[in-house]
C-alpha cells in the first residue's frame, strides 16, 4: 500500500489528529493543546504520532499544504492546526463540526 | 535573521496592507521543538487575498509563500490572517 493510500484510509475514520506523540504523552505542546481541546469537546478520534512514521510525517505535508503537526481532520477534510482548532473552539463551531460526524461522546 | 526573511517572503507573495513578526523563539529556547535550531513565530496578516477565504485557505497561502523556510528556519507559526474588510469591522 502506497503511503497515500494509507493516507485516504486513515482519513475515513471521522475524526483524525496527526500529532507528535499519543494524547497520553504529547511531545510537543501545540500537538498537547490539540489533545485538550478535543478533550474538552468530548471527541472520539483517531490519532497517529508521526515520529513513528517519518515516510507519513513528510507524505501528508505535501497532501495537505500544511508543513506543520498537529493537524486535525474531520469528514476527511484538513480543518487546521493548533491555532485554528483554538480559535473554531471559541467560537463553538468546533463542538458543531464534531457533531456533524457523530464524534462527540454522549 | 528569519524575522526579515518571513516579513520578505509574505510581503512579495501576498502583498499585505498590514504585516506584524513576532519572534516568540525564547520562549520555547530549550524545548524538544527548539533543538532542531527551528523557531517560535507569529504573524498578523491584513491582506486582500484573504476575502471570502476559510481559515485553511488563509493559512494554507501563508505556508506556501513561505516555503522552504518552513522546513528549517520556522519549528512553528501562529498565524492571524485577516481581510481588510474584517479589520475595519473590528473582528479580530
Amino acid at each position: 500500500m502506497s503511503v497515500i493510500e494509507r493516507i485516504e484510509e486513515q482519513l475515513t475514520n471521522p475524526v483524525v489528529l496527526y500529532m507528535k506523540g499519543s494524547p497520553d504523552f504529547p511531545q510537543c505542546g501545540f500537538s498537547g493543546q490539540a489533545v485538550q481541546i478535543l478533550g474538552a469537546c468530548k471527541a472520539e478520534y483517531a490519532h497517529f504520532n508521526i515520529f513513528e512514521d517519518p515516510e507519513l510525517r513528510e507524505a501528508l505535508k505535501e497532501y495537505s499544504s500544511w508543513p506543520t503537526y498537529p493537524q486535525l481532520y474531520i469528514g476527511g477534510k484538513l480543518v487546521g492546526g493548533c491555532d485554528i482548532m483554538i480559535d473554531l473552539y471559541k467560537k463553538g463551531e468546533l463542538a458543531t463540526l464534531l457533531s456533524s460526524v457523530g464524534a462527540v461522546a454522549a | 535573521m528569519t524575522s526579515n526573511l518571513i516579513k520578505k517572503s509574505l510581503t512579495d507573495a501576498l502583498k499585505p496592507q498590514l504585516l506584524e513578526v513576532l519572534d516568540n523563539s525564547a520562549a520555547h529556547a530549550g524545548h524538544a521543538g527548539a533543538r532542531s535550531g527551528g523557531g517560535h513565530y507569529h504573524v498578523t496578516i491584513v491582506a486582500d487575498v484573504f476575502e471570502g477565504k476559510s481559515l485553511v485557505e488563509r493559512h494554507q497561502l501563508v505556508y506556501k509563500a513561505l516555503g522552504d523556510l518552513m522546513k528549517q528556519e520556522i519549528h512553528a507559526l501562529g498565524i492571524n490572517a485577516i481581510s481588510p474588510s474584517e479589520e475595519t469591522k473590528g473582528s479580530l
